[in-house]
This record gives structure tokens, sequence and C-alpha cells, in this order.
């Protein structure tokens, strides 16, 4: 019996002060920054709309990680932190798909050879840790499968500076880094091909979801798992497929994210493995679609405040965000308030 | 966030230094002149380490050949600061402690060098630097030392450079400076470049910051190169610098970069899509221009053991030994203090960057190069005197 179903019978109490005080806080602390950015949109329009398309394609590729965490946390109600790993070992199994496609490897072909060849490695990884790793400590307290998702983390990472050292490795040019203009504003060709990479693949899974039959035995285990198993949903074979499209999706996103920020090495899955986390917490952990706006919001504010406030500020600001929804809105902006499976 | 990802770290260093705390306890007994090195092997600056120890390693094989010091044969002992000055710190206290280092040579860092003297320092075991440049590194005690020049002198020299320099026929007027807030060394070059270039009369239209590890910089960069800058000064390390070239290529900047020694590693050129050349940065040393018969044997035997073109980190690594052996040499003892008093009276050692001179403050005094960024090498531009 959990604590949140007692507190459902208890009667409500008078909302307490600070809890008023808290949004007229937080819209206090959010002047500043908006004003900047206000002021900053104001003094030069274009580089304002250039700034957007870079800041929601970013956004776009912390989305696709964020999925995988999401979705993973939908069917199993475990945060899988090796999620953001598998994400690094996508960006190298990139730098070795594009040798494939010969050293100098360019344009479209090689482009999507590399991504489909690293989601395949990464769909691989991720049922082969939730096989070995995840499934004999599934029915575990909550406690131990987290934990050893803490540790497949480390394992990988160091395998990772075993296997690639820890100096970072430049990411082959698959697209070239140029400047191309979209009506009055200039952008990169690389972020606007990572949006649209990263959009594609968030249709697709959302078609894949909402319908197919694999789609359907996920809602189903998502709703209950025991429930979905009684009703013949094979639920081990649909959670290994769930972990094959999140790390797909991550193994998509090391290539987009290396493509932009062409530095790869065994510890950059940290900080982006994190932001995507809080997008996902953002948009309501478990939530498909919160996942998606959650990584557009996280990418816009921190393109934002990088160029309109501080840079050293603007990972600050973006975990601000994430404090400030969830003293408002707990269970993230789409998630649903629900009562703890006992 | 910090603490989980260095906990991490912790926890691979224990995992990779459990077989070798064996044979460290073995390793002492071993006689001979222990100098020991901390450099970043591993990690975004490793080029520096790697460069920094094949130079060193010349320098040992040179002495030792020539009978070594006090009549004993003197060994090298390299440990890794994976870039990071907390590992740096304990990297001097293992070399003293466990390998009983005479010396201790490093960092290449500023702020690495900066963490590692203050041990060195405590312990009374004399350090020279080959090649941290900023003012403070030698402030840290009086047993701190170094062979290359000093940011204010470095700073400068960019500054006077960039004024005199010629972008699309008009004279440098605008500059940008882009720094590494998080580093020693990148903040004090970028303050040495700005206040000599604004005396000078040029303007340094916008002035912003990244810290190392970043690899994303689109945002600042469109801020600054709205401000229509014809050059932009970034004194940071290579990794950095060639990201940051690659974002502000794309966003449509065709001037050139400035940079100071933390570009002089081969990664900037190697680099597939170069966007650097026609850049320009300061050395203490030029490859293809040595100036002295000992810099012209060491570029040669450098290439012929390492098949590949010596750079300044090397050629001040090899400084860094022949000064620290001269001084062994003459105070005619591996103690601490007798070593220390001896390169505080340095004089005239020839090295492969020229004769080296340790003054009061416990610098070198010394003049700099500048280099231009090639397809594929770095190339000697002009040469400044010291002042």
């Amino acid at each position: 019996m959990s604590s949140k179903a007692l507190g459902a019978n208890v009667p409500s109490r008078p909302v307490p002060l600070s809890k008023r005080l808290t949004p007229a806080f937080l819209l206090a602390a959010a002047a500043w920054p908006v004003f900047k950015i206000l002021s900053g949109a104001a003094e030069s329009p274009t580089r304002f709309l250039s700034q957007l398309v870079e800041g929601v394609s970013l956004g776009g590729v912390y989305a696709l990680i964020a999925l995988g965490y999401t979705m993973v946390y939908g069917v199993l109600g475990l945060i899988n932190f090796a999620h953001s790993d598998v994400f690094m070992l996508g960006a190298f199994a990139g730098i070795f798909g594009a040798m494939l496609f010969g050293p100098q490897a360019s344009g479209l072909l090689p482009f999507v050879g590399t991504m489909l060849l690293s989601m395949f490695v990464c769909a691989a990884l991720g049922v082969t840790i939730e096989r070995l790793a995840y499934r004999p400590v599934r029915n575990a307290p909550k406690l131990t499968p987290l934990v050893t998702a803490i540790g497949v983390s480390i394992l990988l990472q160091n395998l990772a500076v075993l296997k690639f050292g820890s100096t970072p490795r430049s990411f082959p040019s698959l697209i070239t880094s140029q400047a191309i203009r979209l009506g009055p504003v200039t952008t990169n060709l690389v972020k606007v091909i990572d949006l649209g990479a990263a959009i594609g693949l968030m249709v697709l899974l959302t078609l894949l979801v909402q319908r197919t039959r694999v789609g359907k035995a996920m809602r189903a285990i998502s709703t209950n798992l025991d429930a979905a198993r009684l009703m013949g949903v094979a639920t081990d074979r649909v959670i290994a497929m769930t972990f094959a499209l999140g790390s797909m999706l991550a193994g998509a996103g090391g290539i987009l994210f290396a493509l932009d920020q062409p530095r790869v090495e065994p510890l950059m899955g940290v900080q982006p493995g994190l932001k995507a986390f809080v997008a996902a917490v953002l948009g309501g952990i478990g939530n498909i679609p919160g996942a998606m706006i959650g990584g557009l919001v996280i990418g816009l504010v921190e393109q934002l405040s990088a160029a309109y406030v501080s840079s050293s500020f603007a990972p600050a600001i973006v975990f601000s965000i994430l404090v400030a929804v969830l003293l408002v809105r707990p269970q993230g902006l789409l998630g649903r308030v629900t009562k703890e499976k006992v | 966030m910090g603490t989980f990802r260095n906990s991490r770290r912790d926890l691979l260093s224990a995992m990779a230094l459990a077989p070798l705390v064996g044979a460290a306890a073995c390793k002492k007994k071993n006689n001979g002149i222990v100098i020991g090195a901390y450099l970043s092997m591993t990690g975004g600056e490793a080029e520096f380490g790697t460069s920094t120890r094949n130079g060193l390693q010349i320098g040992i094989e040179e002495i030792n050949g020539r009978g070594g010091l006090l009549g004993q044969q003197i060994r090298l002992v390299v440990e890794d600061t994976r870039g990071d000055s907390t590992e740096a710190a304990s990297a001097v206290t293992r070399l003293i402690d466990r390998e009983g280092a005479a010396v201790i040579i490093g960092e290449v860092a500023s702020s690495l060098s900066l963490s590692g003297g203050r041990v060195a320092q405590r312990r009374r075991v004399p350090m020279v630097s080959p090649s941290s440049t900023n003012e403070d590194v030698t402030r840290v005690g009086d047993y701190i030392f170094r062979v290359c020049f000093i940011d204010p002198f470095q700073g400068a020299v960019m500054a006077r450079f960039a004024k005199e320099l010629q972008v699309n026929g008009a004279a440098v007027q605008k500059v940008a400076i882009f720094r590494d807030e998080a580093s020693a060394y990148s903040t004090g070059l970028a303050r040495a470049f700005r206040e000599t270039f604004t005396r000078l009369g040029g303007e340094i239209v916008e002035e912003s910051s990244y810290r190392k590890g970043d690899t994303h910089f689109s945002a600042q960069l469109s801020g600054m190169l709205a401000k229509g800058p014809q050059a932009v000064f970034v004194p940071g390390y290579y990794t950095e610098v060639a990201l940051i070239a690659r974002e502000a290529r794309a966003a449509g900047f065709t001037g050139p970069f400035l940079g100071g020694d933390g570009w002089d590693a081969p990664a900037l050129f190697r680099n597939d899509d170069n966007k650097l050349v026609g850049s320009y940065f300061s050395e203490g040393f030029a490859p293809d221009h040595p100036t002295t018969p000992v810099g012209q044997r060491f570029v040669q035997q450098f290439s012929q053991k390492y098949r590949t073109e010596a750079n300044g980190l090397a050629a001040l690594g090899y400084d860094a030994l022949v000064v620290a052996a001269d001084a062994i040499r003459r105070a005619n003892s591996a103690d601490g203090t007798a070593i220390r008093n001896a390169l505080a009276a340095t004089r005239n050692v020839e090295g492969a960057t020229g004769r080296i001179s340790i003054d009061n403050e416990r610098n070198a005094v010394k003049g700099a190069v500048i280099l231009e960024v090639r397809e594929d090498s770095f190339r000697f531009h002009r040469a400044i005197e010291a002042t």
C-alpha cells in the first residue's frame, strides 16, 4: 500500500501560503532572462529567428533521446540511466559506420546508411542490456533495477574508455556544415537536416505506437503489465521491442548530435542524456508526446539563454525550468496524475 | 553533475591503477634519478601531453647517452592528469611519494600547473613547467619555474600583430574575443590582448565566453559575429578552437582567427575539414625555423624518432628537461632545495627554443614566433623579440 493511495482519503487542507506564493516567485525569477531574450529579439528579429531554428533543432535531438527514457519508463517504471551511454555508443558506431562509405564520405546516402547502421547497433545493444541486466531484476524492489541501470551506465562508459580511449574524436562531416538561407533566416544546413530527421523519426514512432499491434501491446503493458500478460500479450518480447525502439532513437540522436557537435568521447552522453531526462520529466515521464514537447522546450531554452543571457548560465536556466514546472505541475506538462500501482 | 561524473572517473582510475600498485612498491628500490612528469595523456588536451612527453624522452636519451647525471642514469615517469586539475594535484603527490621524483616537470595547461604546483611547493620539490604561460603559475611559490614566456607578453605580441594585420585589404580595427572562462590561461591571455589592442587604438567589439568541454557555440557566435569583427581572438585549447572555427565558418565568418600557444597541436590541422587555414597564433618555437644549433638537432632527432614534425610543446618539454638536468648537475645533488637554488641561478642554458635564463620571478625571458595555419602544418610567419 503506498502513501499516495492513503493520502487520497485525507480531507483536503487549505493550500499553504508558501505554495500559493511559488508561482509568483517563479514569475519574478523568470522576468530577467525573458526580458533579455525579448529585447535581443527586438534588436535583430532575423538573428532571433535563426536562434529559434537552431534551438528547435537541438530540441529535436533531445526529444529523440527523451523518447527512449520515457518509453522504457512507460512500460517498466524504470529510469534507464544507461540510455545516455547507448547514445554515446551510437555516435561511435557512426564514426566506424561512416568509414564503410569511404574516408571522406559525404552526402545523403552515407548519412542515411550510417544512421541506419548506428540505429541497428544501438537496438541490438539495448535489447542485450535489457536481457542481461534488467530482465533478471524485473521483479525485484524498484531500487534494484535503478541501481543496476547506473551500474550498466558506468560499465558502458568505462568499456568505451578502454576500447576507444578518452581523447575526443572528430565526427566525419557526412553533411557539410554550411550556411543556408531560409527566407530571411540564415542557418546551418546541419541543423535543418537534424531537425528534419528528428521530426521524421518522431512521426514514425507515433504511427508505430498508435497504429500497430506492437504499439497497442506497448500501451497495454504501460497501463498494466500483469493485466496485459493475462490478456495474452507476449510481455517479454514487447518489452525487448521497447528497448530496441528507444535505443534506435538514441542511436539516431547520437548521429544527429555528433553531426552538429562533432566531438565524440566516452562521456559525451552525460550532459545531453541529463537534459533529455529532464525533458522527459518535464513533459511527463511515460508520456510520448510529452517527451517530444519537453525536448523542444529544453533545446529552445538552452539555445536562447546561451544566445541572449549567458552561455555559462544556460544549464542553470534549463534546470530551473524543470524545478519550476515540477513545483506547479508535479506530473509534468502532459503527464496524468496516476495512483501508485500496488 | 560534477561530482557524479567525477565519482565515475575515480572508479575508473581505481580500476586502472589496481595492478600498478604492486609494481610501484618495487619501483622505489630502483636506483637512478627520477624526473616526474605530470601531463594530460588522455582527454581533450592529450596532444599536449604526447608532444611534451616525446620531447622529454629525447632529452632523457641524450643525457643518459652522455652518462647520466651525478653518475646515475635518469628515468622519466609520466603520470596522466586527464586534463583535470584535481587529478593534476594527485599526480604530483604520486610522483613525489611513490616515485621519489627529484624534479617535477609539468603541466601544459596553466590551471593544472597551478593545482600541481601547489603540491610541489608544499613538498619543497622543484617544478619546471614547460609551457604554462599564465603569470600566476610561478607565483605559487619559490620552487616553481618555467621555460616559456608569459601571457602578458604573449597577449601583447598577438595584439600588436592583429593591429598590423590586413584583412581583405583593410587594416584590422575591430576584433572579437572568445575565451574559455574556466581556464586561467584563456582569461589571462584575453585580458593581456584586450589591454594592448585597445591601447593601440583598436576596438574589442564583443567579448564572450565558453567552457572547456563545450561542443555547442553557435549561440554565442551569432551575437559576436553580428557585431562585425574582422578577426576573432580565441585564446583557448585546440579541441574547442577547432569546433569554434567550424561553427563560425558555418555562420558565415570568413576572417582570420588569432590565438596563443594553446593551438599548437597537430589535431588542429589534421582535422579533415580544416577551417583555420590562414589563421595565426603565437608560440615559443617554430619547427621550420629553429634559431639555435640545439634546436636544429632537436627537430631532426624528433622527426627521426617519431616520424612526425616537432612542435613548440615538444621543444619546450625538451628544454624543461635540459634546464632541470643542468640545475641538478650544478647543484651536484638530488636534494630539492639544492636543485631549486641551482634552477634559480640558471643562465644562458642552450635549449631547443633558444638561450634560457631564469629571471627573479622564476620565468624564462624569451621571444615569440607567430605561426600560420596551413592545410597540413603550421608554418613560421615572423619572429618577435623579447621585451
